[in-house]
């Protein structure tokens, strides 16, 4: 039973591109892999931490401007690279990012989190936009095409589509496995018991920067596959917009489990494509407004959190139909 | 979960298989894409845009020998990842034979690098008037029927230093392509006839607190002779406003989105400053053309109260696109076979009258037309519109001088060209 879920999800990434046209491919499924990779790192935080940083885009950014800094050098800003090294330099850098942001944010809790998370990231944009040695100004990185490797052109749509499942994967895989790790259990520890923690002799700051060079490593790998989905960066890329889309999109899809990640970005890059084509072009955004609003009213732990509790009630009416009794292992639950 | 899953994969296969057969009917509809920016700082001229490629398919009756024409468009915010995700949309998903858009530069630019993976699609520029679009790597299938940013400006550097004896200015300016290439194009013939540049202030696209900026201008003519302002949209309202507020009263010269019909009809503060301003663009409101006034009374009986008082720049620039591929379908019949070869072929080669004058394209198919030198003045029922002191025809993409010399020139950045004083 517990294999059936995995495998369904297996099952339908490997049919998929077979069954759309390109634009639900590359726009919407490699959209959803690469972006959704952004908000797991958001989702692990926030789930397993209870740290809520509007900063991840920012850190995805970085991961990507240093890919095209390396890969892609334009008008005698960056120094091109081998891949794979401009690769490893690339999440090394959004890993400290990740890291000196855990640094800054980890006395603060709360709203507090978010303000000093937001700021880093709206300074970082700032920077993008009117820096020119490093980040190119408005105009930023063009043609950050992926690398052909042994003649597979990772840039074609069904090679980055299955690169961004794989890396989608491993980092969900990832978070699945670190959060049953010790230091993934003292992290859980310390949301919930800050005090116990510290009393019991962690180094509770430590804990939460490591949390977040984590998070900032997953996030510079969605980076990557953003960048490479448009084969281009700009400071739109880290403004205020898309560092508000992915915490919307953990919204959306629940942010209490790593799952979420992905069907927030799905549904995120669904209606955010879509919307346009049910309603007057002007009136768009209200719409795109009111469905998020819909769900977060009727559903304030996203749509993983709906499911779940409609399976919950499913399962509670079998039950009974049974008169069947609670067995010791669901105790606690 | 698993239900979750599975509803979403069926969603994805279903609505997926919807958008395929839908192709398949429409064999002999042909099919118009129009991307514009309806978010952000540019959205009024992004609607207006769009109802200019309304506008045109309107005109032709919504059909070309027999083929009916369907329009689907399509929002971008001004952001080139934006606008290649919704041209994404329209290519792939919608299926679109023919995409007019983008509006704002660097947006055209990354419009243009995708055309070359879509050779089954024709590209007709938007109001979109960076330099590089054409200039740099052209796409076989991209076609710009407006003149560029650099064009509309060229003639006005030439006349504020003659006309006006002016010698020493600064510039503020938003801090992308679109702006880089009016400056470009002013300072190309201002700094040949003389003048020089103090200083240039750029600022964010979107900005909405010019304060940093105002504070460093001066209040009045003095050892500076006029200021050159390059904004769009609300950044062009905020910007004037703004420097109204603080009593601002140096002379100034506007790129061509400042003295936009869009920034014309603002009210506040901002109108103080606007009567006056010299600008320099393809359109000119009170123009003696009349394909111009043509184009008005079209734009006017078609969308009454619904438009702006007269259609702007936008309007006419997406309008001038869509007619071009219009005309062009018309002369093949409506024969978008073997990769649109027949169409492109006679849009490489139409030759037609625009609302502002006669437009052909050279071998980089960018656009040849008149340009106006303008003076924003107040009319009598109080709205203000542009006034021509000028017409100066055929400007071509290399400003008059040859290719070789133009290509001297370099590209343009927040640097080039300079003439410090």
């Amino acid at each position: 039973m517990r294999l059936i879920i995995p495998l369904a999800v297996v099952a339908l990434v490997l049919v998929y591109p077979f069954v759309v046209n390109s634009f639900w491919l590359v726009q919407i499924g490699g959209r959803t892999l690469g972006f959704g990779t952004i908000v797991l790192s958001l989702v692990f935080l926030t789930a397993y931490t209870g740290m809520l940083s509007l900063a991840q885009m920012t850190v995805a950014g970085i991961g990507g401007y240093a890919t095209a800094y390396f890969t892609a050098p334009t008008g005698g800003v960056g120094v091109l690279l081998p891949w794979p090294l401009a690769l490893v330099l690339a999440l090394g850098l959004a890993t400290l990012a990740g890291l000196l942001i855990g640094l800054v944010a980890v006395r603060t809790r709360g709203i507090y989190t978010l303000m000093i998370t937001l700021a880093v990231a709206m300074a970082f944009y700032y920077l993008t936009l009117q820096n020119y040695d490093i980040f190119n100004g408005f105009t930023g990185f063009n043609n950050a095409d992926p690398p052909v490797v042994l003649g597979l052109d990772l840039g074609a749509p069904l090679p980055f589509f299955y690169l961004s499942a794989i890396l989608a994967a491993l980092c969900y895989a990832g978070v699945r496995h670190v959060v049953r790790t010790p230091f993934g259990l003292a992290l859980q520890a310390l949301r919930d018991e800050p005090d116990r923690v510290r009393a019991l002799g962690y180094n509770v700051p430590l804990l939460r920067v490591l949390a977040f060079g984590l998070a900032g490593f997953i996030a510079g790998i969605g980076g990557i596959l953003n960048l490479w989905l448009n084969a281009s960066i700009s400071p739109g890329s880290v403004a205020l917009n898309p560092v508000i889309d992915v915490l919307m999109a953990g919204v959306l899809g629940g942010i209490g489990h790593p799952a979420g990640a992905y069907v927030g970005a799905f549904v995120f890059t669904v209606v955010d494509n879509f919307a346009i084509d049910f309603i007057a072009r002007e009136r768009f955004n209200t719409l795109i407004g009111l469905i998020f609003l819909a769900i977060v009213l009727f559903s304030p732990d996203g749509l993983t959190g709906l499911v779940r509790r409609v399976s919950t009630r499913w399962a509670r009416a079998g039950r009974r139909d049974k008169g069947a009794t609670r067995k010791t292992k669901d105790i606690g639950k | 979960m698993t239900i979750q899953r599975m509803t979403l994969g069926a969603t994805a296969a279903i609505v997926a298989l919807m958008g395929s057969t839908a192709l398949a009917q429409d064999a002999e509809t042909i099919t118009i894409g129009g991307l514009a920016t309806l978010e952000g700082p540019f959205a009024g001229p992004g609607e207006d845009g769009l109802r200019g490629v309304e506008l045109a398919i309107h005109e032709f009756g919504g059909e070309i020998a027999g083929h009916p024409i369907e329009f689907i468009s399509a929002s971008s915010d001004g952001n080139p990842d934006v606008a290649l995700e919704s041209a994404r949309r329209l290519v792939e998903q919608d299926g679109v034979d023919i995409l007019v858009g983008p509006l704002s530069g660097s947006e055209g630019i990354r419009i243009a690098q995708y055309a070359k993976e879509q050779p089954g699609t024709t590209f007709l520029n938007g109001g979109s008037a960076a330099i590089e679009t054409t200039l740099v790597d052209p796409a076989e299938n991209f076609f710009r029927f407006n003149t560029e940013g650099a064009q509309w400006t060229a003639p006005l550097g030439k006349y504020v230093a003659e006309e006006r004896g002016w010698d020493n200015i600064i510039i503020v300016s938003e801090d992308y392509s679109f702006p880089y290439a009016q400056i470009f194009g002013f300072m190309a013939t201002y700094c040949e006839a003389g003048g020089t540049v103090e200083e240039k202030y750029f600022t964010p696209v979107g900005n909405n607190d010019y304060s940093s900026v105002i504070a460093q201008l001066p209040i009045e003519a003095g050892e500076v002779d006029g200021m050159y302002v390059v904004l769009g949209g609300s950044d062009a309202v905020n910007f004037l406003s703004q420097y109204a507020q603080m009593g601002g009263q140096l002379p100034i010269v506007g790129g061509t989105n400042v003295t936009d019909q869009t920034v014309l009809t603002t009210q506040g503060p901002a109108r103080e400053l606007l009567p006056g301003i010299l600008s320099s663009g393809p359109v000119s409101d009170n123009a003696d053309l009349e394909a111009w006034q043509e184009f008005v009374t079209l734009y006017q009986d078609y969308y009454g109260d619904e438009g702006l008082p007269s259609p702007s720049l936008f309007a006419s620039n997406y309008y001038t696109n869509t007619k071009a591929a219009l005309l062009a379908l018309q002369e093949v019949e409506g024969d978008l076979s073997g990769d649109h070869e027949a169409f492109n072929e006679a849009l490489s080669n139409l030759e037609f009258t625009s609302p502002t004058g006669t437009v052909s394209l050279n071998e980089n198919r960018q656009a040849t037309a008149a340009i106006y030198i303008n003076e924003v003045v107040q009319q009598d029922d109080g709205s203000l519109a542009l006034e021509p002191l000028e017409r100066i025809e055929d400007v071509d993409q290399y400003l008059g001088l040859e290719r070789e010399a133009y290509m001297d020139l370099g590209l343009p950045s927040r640097e080039n060209p300079s003439c410090p004083s």
